[in-house]
């Protein structure tokens, strides 16, 4: 944290000392990180490591402990500052919702009434729509897309607003290899085009790996921050975890493998299964 | 050809009062319904439509009991059902099946103890038919005021929700990510719902009002692709179908030898929707035939 403020500029995320109990299980325990404009850092964990809680806190609609700045100010609900895409979106097809009704909601879904149209709205929406290639299914029902397709809409939607932080919980999870290097390309530009930092979280490193400025590795509760480099080593990931994990390369690609079974810190809890669904990936 | 047109449009049908009066409010609650039953469909919230259309019954036939107007009955039925499925937590998903199901046993009770008090009472089993199947030809024209103020009230809602109902119905997790107040909305379209299903209950009866709600807003899914479109369809088709019916069941007087009888209009509305339903689906499904059938020039 301390490193990421002093170059000077204030981050366009701050996450200082963040805890969050939920039923009595405590999900985030003192999670620091920073984020600068502009930057693309991908927020790494297991399912059940607490990304989405993480994300919820940052939108301003989970209560924690410890402070959480966006652009400098206290976090609030409804910030303009933050675009988001969640990970649970299903529409069935017979939705009447075309994409470009999708990523027209994103200008002014928050105020109330009918949107009055105009050539202006039309035209943004149109250059939004340009921007994620997203022109020739602009007019086919959302629900009728597939994932990659939907997750483009998704992301137009959120940038319509123009946000200088964009929020993607798992945009990866549900696609297949060609249409998530799609989605990444996609958001590596844009970010880079328009100064807009990126905070994406997902529980599979290497498809990110080529394009993430800085990383923020949850475990346990717990995150870790800092370049690829700094993050992802046996040392820091086995404090992180509580046991010993390895950390491997395998023809460029990271692999997080846990330890011996007697190695584990505590065997009762989920992290043994958690780790051991990593060495899948 | 003059011919042709009288035996289909009875001279007396179109300066008849009857006619005149169920067109009115037949078009005012298709309007509603269309507006309101289109977010409904997309909700999923189907089942609540139903289940306030039935309670609804309670309403009506509690003010048959002391002398009131079935559509304030309805209205206040529908609207307190509404509220305390909203208490008991129809905002979540599984929450929304136990809270429906738990308020429509209640209201059916009450309605059962006032259909018998009404029959004892007033000594008439009419009543009961005209509640839960609707008797378009018996609304008075001095009704039309209330629906026109119900119908307003509604229309306005919805069009004041605007972009945040129809946000928060596709997706709670955008909405709430934008601000938006996700279960605020939830509770005043609920109102709306209510407020559709007393019109539609008024029309057509209590147990066919959701025909009404749900149907042509399933119609226009079926052919639309914007929410702008299926609530204009929703409306349009909605406004057809008790049109058509109003003029079936004007004409039906003749049918069975002069039997001097009109057949339920409710009868009509519902049967037209449901058609209507079925061949909205029909392109759809010859499409999908023609893509899988094999091509002959490949053998």
């Amino acid at each position: 944290m301390s490193e990421a403020l002093s170059n000077g500029s204030a981050p366009i995320l701050a996450v200082d000392e963040v805890s969050v109990s939920l039923a009595g299980r405590e999900v985030l325990r003192d999670v620091s990180f920073a984020i600068e404009s502009g930057e693309f850092t991908g927020l790494i964990g297991s399912n059940g490591a607490g990304k989405t809680t993480l994300f919820r806190v940052i939108l301003g609609l989970q209560a924690a402990h410890g402070t959480v700045l966006v652009g400098g100010a206290p976090r609030s609900r409804r910030n303009p500052l933050i675009g988001y895409v969640p990970q649970k979106f299903q529409l069935d097809p017979d939705v009447p919702l075309r994409a470009r009704d999708l990523v027209a909601l994103g200008l002014d879904a928050h105020r109330y009434g009918i949107a009055t149209p105009s050539r202006a709205r039309r035209a943004r929406v149109e250059e939004m729509l340009e921007a994620v290639d997203a022109r020739d299914f602009a007019d086919a029902r959302v629900g009728t897309l597939s994932g990659g397709e939907q997750q483009r809409v998704l992301i137009a939607h959120a940038l319509i607003a123009a946000p200088k932080l964009l929020l993607l919980d798992e945009p990866l999870a549900n696609l297949d290899l060609r249409s998530g290097h799609e989605v990444v390309a996609l958001l590596a530009r844009i970010t880079s085009e328009q100064r807009i930092a990126v905070l994406i979280s997902a529980h599979e490193m290497n498809p990110l790996l080529p394009v993430i400025d800085r990383i923020v590795y949850l475990a346990a509760g717990r995150a870790a921050s800092g370049t690829t480099e700094e993050v992802v080593r046996t040392s820091v990931l086995s404090a992180l975890y509580g046991h010993h994990v390895d950390v491997l390369q395998v023809h460029g690609r990271v692999l997080v493998v846990a330890g011996e079974a007697g190695e584990l810190a505590d065997t009762s809890d989920h992290s043994h299964t958690q780790t051991q669904v990593e060495i899948v990936s | 050809m003059s011919a042709q047109l009288a035996a289909i449009f009875d001279p007396g049908f179109f300066t008849s009062q009857i006619v005149q009066v169920a067109a009115t409010v037949s078009a005012l609650a298709a309007v509603v319904c269309g507006t309101v039953g289109v977010f409904t469909v997309i909700r999923g919230q189907s089942f609540a439509g139903e289940a306030l259309g039935d309670i609804s019954t309670t309403g009506g036939s509690g003010a048959f009991l002391v002398g009131v107007g079935p559509l304030w009955g309805f209205g206040v039925a529908a609207v307190a059902a509404a509220a305390v499925m909203e208490l008991i937590g129809i905002q979540r998903p599984r929450g929304r099946d136990l809270a429906t199901g738990i308020v429509l046993g209640a209201g059916l009770g009450l309605a059962a103890l006032f259909l018998y008090l009404d029959s004892v009472y007033h000594n008439t089993t009419g009543a009961t038919v005209s509640i839960v199947f609707g008797s378009m030809f018996t609304i008075a024209s001095s009704a039309i005021p209330a629906v026109i103020a119900f119908s307003a009230i509604a229309v306005c809602l919805v069009a004041a929700l605007g972009r945040p109902l129809l946000l928060s119905s596709i997706s709670p997790e955008l909405a709430a990510a934008r601000g938006i107040p996700v279960r605020l909305v939830g509770v005043a379209y609920l109102l709306a719902l209510a407020i559709a299903i007393a019109l539609a209950a008024f029309t057509i009866g209590t147990i066919l009002s959701t025909a009404l709600l749900v149907g042509p807003a399933a119609i226009a899914l079926r052919l639309t692709r914007s929410p702008a479109r299926a609530i204009a369809a929703a409306a349009a088709i909605g406004i057809a179908a008790t049109w058509l019916s109003i003029l079936l069941a004007y004409d039906s007087y003749d049918w069975y030898h002069q039997s001097g009888k009109y057949w339920p209009v409710s009868f009509f509305v519902v049967t037209l929707i449901f058609l209507g339903y079925l061949m909205a689906g029909l392109p759809r499904r010859l499409r999908r035939r023609r893509e899988i059938a094999p091509d002959p020039a490949r053998g």
